[in-house]
Parts: C-alpha cells; sequence; structure tokens
C-alpha cells in the first residue's frame, strides 16, 4: 500500500511541475501580447510629467527593452528559483505582497469556508431526507437563487443593511483604520470579518446544498434505506445512522474541489468591503498594470486550487476502500 | 376529456415556461430600444429621487432614471452574454468532437488543455485575458468568450467517446456505413440537444462573469451602463442612503439570470427523452 501511495504522490507531484508550467508559458505570453504600456500604467496620471529619459530607466531597470523571449527565460530561471520579481506598485517582492496579502485573505476564507461548508451539508441533509417537503423547496429555492446572484451584488445589500442602515458592522477594511494588523485585537478582527465572510458564505451554501441533496435522495432509495424504512425506522434516523457516513465523502471532496470559486468569490467580496487581502491586491494588479505581481497571483492561485483537488482526491484515496483496490482510478 | 381541460401536463407546463422566459428576454430589448437613450440624459431638478409611480427604479445622482438604465444596462448584459456563450460552446463543439474522433494524441491535448484552463480560478483568468487583451468592452467580451469552454468541452467529449462505443454504432459500421453517414445520423441527434442545453446554461455563467468582471473596473466605460458598472458606481452613493441604486438593477439581474437558467433545465426537460414523457 505505501509503494501505491508513493506512485500517487509522485504522479500528483509532477502533475503539478507540468500544470504550473503551462499555466507561466500561457499566462506570459498573454500579458505580454497586452496593449496596456506597463509604464504607462504605473505612471498613471503623471504621465505627462515624466521626461523620455526617465521613461527609458524604467524600461532598462524592467529589463522591457530585451526581446520578448529573453524576458522569458530569464523570468522562468528565476521563477525555478523561486523569485517572482519586483512588485511595480508596491515596490516589493511579488512572494512577499502575495505571503501578507494571502494571510489576510485567508482568515476570510477559512471562516467563508467552513461555514458554508457545515451549514450547506446540514440544508441539504434536510431537503434530501424530505424530498418534496416544504422545506426541501424552500432550501432548493434558496440555492438555486443564489447560484444566479452575483456575490458583489450579495455583499452591497449586507453592506448597506447592516453597515450603513444599523450601523452593526465596519463600512471597511480588516481592521480599524489607524491600527495595524497586529495592533488590531481578535475581535476587531472578526467584527472586521463577519460581513465579508457571511457573504461568502450565502453564495457559497448554493452549490454545496444541491449536491449533498443529490446524493442524500440517492443514499435514501438504496436498497440499505429502503431496509431501514422496512423495519420501521423514521427518515431522520436513516440519515444520521446510514446515508451520513456516505453521503459526507463526496460533500468534504466539494468543498475541497471548489477553492477556485471561493477565491474568486473573495476577490469580488474583498473589492466590495475594502478588505485588503489578496483579492483586492488581484484586481489592483490588473488595473494598474503590475505584471510580476499578477503573474505572481496566477501561479500562486493555480497551486491553491491545486492543493484543494489534490486534498479532495487524497481523502477520497484514504478514506474509500473501494478507490484504493483499483489504483486506476487517478491518472 | 373535460376533467383534463385545466390540468396542464407538465409537457405544456414546460412549454408555457420556457415561452415566459422568452417573453421576459424580448421584453428587456424592447424596453431598452423603447427608452432609447432616456437613461443618459441627466436632469438634475429630478436627481436622487426614490422609487415612485413614474419612477419605478428612481432615479441618479444626476437625475437620470434608473429604470430606463437598468434596462439599457441589462440588454448589453444579455448581449455579452450572448456572444460569448455562443463562442464558448463553439469552442467546445469543436475541441469536444476532435478530441473524441481524431485520435489519441489530438485528444490528450485537448484533454490537458481544460485541465489547463480550468487550473486557475475562473475570475482571475478572467482578470488576465481581461488585461491582455488592452482592457474595455472587448477585453471583457473576450475574456468571458475565451474562458468558459472546458466544462462543456468535457461534456461533449464523454458523450461522443461514449456514443462511439455503442453497440449500434458498431453494428451500423459493420453494414458498412460511412463515417459521414454515421455521424449525421447517429451522432448528430444526440449531440445537436447536448450542446444546445450546454449553450443555454453557459449563458448565467457568463453573464455574472461578465458583470463581476465590470464591477471590478474592468472594461466598460460609464457611458455604457453595463449593470455591473451601473453597481459599481452606485457603490459611492450607498453610504448616502441611496438604497434604490443597487437593489432594483441587482434584483433585475439576478431574476434574468434565473430566467436564463429556468431556460436551459426546462428545455433540457424537454430534449432527454426520459424527462420527455413524465
Amino acid at each position: 500500500m505505501p509503494l501505491q501511495l508513493t506512485k500517487f504522490l509522485f504522479a500528483k507531484t509532477l502533475r503539478l511541475v507540468l500544470l504550473v508550467a503551462a499555466v507561466a508559458t500561457l499566462s506570459f505570453v498573454l500579458v505580454s501580447r497586452s496593449p496596456i504600456d506597463p509604464v504607462d500604467a504605473y505612471v498613471g496620471a503623471a504621465v505627462m510629467k515624466i521626461s523620455p529619459e526617465q521613461r527609458q530607466m524604467i524600461i532598462a531597470r524592467w529589463g522591457l527593452d530585451r526581446p520578448p523571449l529573453e524576458r522569458f527565460g530569464r523570468w522562468a530561471a528565476q521563477l525555478a528559483k523561486g523569485d517572482f520579481g519586483v512588485s511595480t506598485i508596491f515596490n516589493e517582492p511579488v512572494t512577499a505582497v502575495i505571503a501578507k496579502r494571502f494571510v489576510t485573505s485567508l482568515w476570510l476564507m477559512v471562516l467563508a469556508w467552513c461555514f458554508s461548508g457545515l451549514l450547506g451539508f446540514a440544508l441539504g441533509l434536510i431537503a434530501g431526507a424530505w424530498e418534496e417537503s416544504p422545506a426541501d423547496r424552500l432550501i432548493r429555492l434558496y440555492a438555486y437563487t443564489m447560484a444566479s446572484t452575483p456575490t458583489f451584488w450579495v455583499g452591497m445589500i449586507l453592506l448597506m443593511l447592516f453597515s450603513v442602515y444599523l450601523g452593526w458592522t465596519p463600512v471597511c477594511c480588516a481592521w480599524p483604520p489607524g491600527l495595524s494588523a497586529e495592533q488590531a485585537t481578535l475581535w476587531q478582527r472578526l467584527h472586521h470579518l463577519l460581513l465579508p465572510a457571511v457573504t461568502l458564505s450565502l453564495i457559497g451554501i448554493a452549490q454545496i446544498t444541491l449536491h449533498t441533496r443529490e446524493k442524500t435522495i440517492e443514499a435514501m432509495r438504496s436498497d440499505y434505506a429502503v431496509f431501514a424504512r422496512a423495519q420501521g425506522e423514521s427518515p431522520g434516523g436513516i440519515v444520521c445512522r446510514r446515508a451520513l457516513r456516505n453521503v459526507a465523502l463526496p460533500a468534504v471532496t466539494l468543498q475541497f474541489a471548489s477553492l477556485g470559486e471561493l477565491f474568486g468569490g473573495a476577490v469580488l467580496a474583498e473589492q466590495v468591503f475594502a478588505y485588503p487581502g489578496l483579492g483586492r491586491t488581484t484586481v489592483e494588479a490588473g488595473i494598474r498594470g503590475d505584471i510580476p505581481l499578477l503573474l505572481g497571483i496566477v501561479l500562486f492561485s493555480t497551486i491553491f486550487v491545486f492543493t484543494g483537488n489534490f486534498v479532495a482526491d487524497l481523502i477520497y484515496y484514504l478514506v474509500d476502500p473501494r478507490l484504493r483496490k483499483t489504483a486506476g482510478g487517478f491518472s | 376529456m373535460m376533467t383534463n381541460f385545466l390540468v396542464l401536463d407538465l409537457r405544456t407546463r414546460t412549454m408555457m415556461v420556457i415561452f415566459g422566459c422568452l417573453l421576459l428576454f424580448s421584453g428587456i430589448f424592447l424596453g431598452a430600444w423603447l427608452y432609447g437613450e432616456q437613461g443618459q440624459t441627466t436632469n438634475l431638478p429630478l436627481r436622487k429621487l426614490p422609487p415612485g409611480w413614474d419612477r419605478p427604479f428612481g432615479t441618479d445622482w444626476l437625475g437620470r432614471d434608473m429604470f430606463a438604465r437598468t434596462l439599457k444596462g441589462l440588454r448589453i448584459s444579455l448581449e455579452i452574454g450572448l456572444a460569448a456563450a455562443t463562442c464558448s460552446a463553439s469552442i467546445a463543439l469543436v475541441f469536444g468532437l476532435a478530441a473524441a474522433t481524431m485520435g489519441r494524441l489530438v485528444d490528450v491535448v485537448v484533454t490537458w488543455l481544460c485541465d489547463v484552463g480550468m487550473a486557475t480560478p475562473h475570475l482571475v483568468l478572467l482578470i488576465l485575458i481581461s488585461f491582455a487583451c488592452g482592457g474595455g468592452a472587448k477585453g471583457v467580451i473576450i475574456a468571458v468568450a475565451a474562458s468558459h469552454w472546458p466544462a462543456l468541452t468535457r461534456v461533449i467529449r464523454a458523450e461522443v467517446m461514449q456514443l462511439r462505443t455503442s453497440d449500434y454504432i458498431k453494428l451500423s459500421r459493420r453494414l458498412g456505413r460511412s463515417s459521414a453517414w454515421i455521424a449525421r445520423h447517429h451522432l448528430l441527434p444526440h449531440v445537436a440537444p447536448q450542446f444546445l442545453v450546454g449553450l443555454l446554461l453557459l449563458f448565467p455563467h457568463a453573464i455574472l462573469h461578465a458583470a463581476g468582471l465590470t464591477f471590478l473596473g474592468f472594461g466598460m466605460s460609464p457611458h455604457t451602463p453595463e449593470i455591473g458598472t451601473l453597481l459599481a458606481e452606485s457603490m459611492r452613493y450607498l453610504s448616502t442612503g441611496m438604497w434604490w441604486l443597487a437593489v432594483a438593477p441587482g434584483l433585475t439581474l439576478v431574476l434574468s439570470v434565473m430566467a436564463f437558467d429556468v431556460l436551459g433545465n426546462n428545455v433540457r426537460a424537454l430534449l432527454d427523452p426520459k424527462t420527455l414523457r413524465e
């Protein structure tokens, strides 16, 4: 068995390397074809104030006067050493910017991820166990509505309701203005985190609920559930004692496999609440033409999504005995 | 016979739902056309009015009628969604068919492209492509059109692969039918509904992603009031209590996206022989 696990891990690592290489190459081609001039984007409104000599200096410093292929070679060589270059808008190494911003985002994502996962799972179980009941209809209506609702709009409505009208939650940022991240207390951080996390959760619940509902219905129609029913077990009992274990595994793996959507949702939620996380940094990098940072975030988020999928596969591998026997389950 | 007169069967109901959705969309287009430029004219005496009978969505900080602007924005969103979804679905059709029929190498390449296309969070990919196209409306459309194909490609590829190994197609080949004949008479009737439903179900995604991208500030100048731009602009006025700037336009967006979703699912129910006779 350990040999098989080693093989599995090796195949996954190889896959990650190939994937990152492909994404890196494609994104580099994309950004170098962009008609947006990085110097113009960097200088912004002060574009009339800089002299041609200064412009030349910036171009030479960033190596933009070299042919694209040479630039790509140099960038890739640095990348292989773990050096993502220097962000032009923050004037800091890209890795440092991403690390700092990601920690701030992580608070938000972890909270939303756990909350939406638990609540969505519970709602899906209820809806599936009592199919076509009023509760099921209500839950389904909610899930379908949320699947069609833009994250940012939910954020705006919550912001208006709780921050502007009721004044219960702060209007922006991740900690009180004037303080640094270290000075803010845990309570203050959570207070600022609450609305963005609720926004992400409200949307995130939809997918996991519908998925769990399908699986629960499937389980409720299976032979073992029908047999338990015949012995006089109630629907609730069947769900808790029999279906739960079968339904939990797909739900957990789905939750891990949806990290990409979580990241995308975080970008939108952070924009609404001016939350200084990685999502907002992505938008800034895109709008202000910070190519090294944008490429860094693309690669980082690729690895982030891959990790989620990898954990999902690993859990299946370790938990489900059926898959371990047929090692062909992984490619 | 009389008893069944008022009780509509599922098939008729499905048809009516589809018809209702199409009616909603034509209403949006017609409304946007009738209102014309009215959403762009500033009318300062009438600024910052809450919703009322005359102006169901109120007016903004320049006195522009929000209902007219919303309709116009919705129309632009629907157009982007339509263009992008058609484009993505076409790519998916070509790739899916190629992967399933043109041999092992093409299959490996297409599968790998799908994996790469889905490796990055979708929104990050959209930002990247939009940046690469230099932003603007063009950037948004290209980004949304060029990034929605992987999922549908996988569906079509799997469908065709499964069909190719099915008994009746093997039999047809043994009976001496050419590949072209089989493709036209056996593959097409199966793949066409899948493609149509896939196309319809791409719309909601495309519209939501386009709205998200414009909300973040990529693309669309303030002169083209796409619904995302509209909502991004209203962000600045939320703290002054002008709630109607965000609530009604967002709600109409949600309703139209849901209508597309309902449309897609109903068409699927109608086209799928398993659910057709229910």
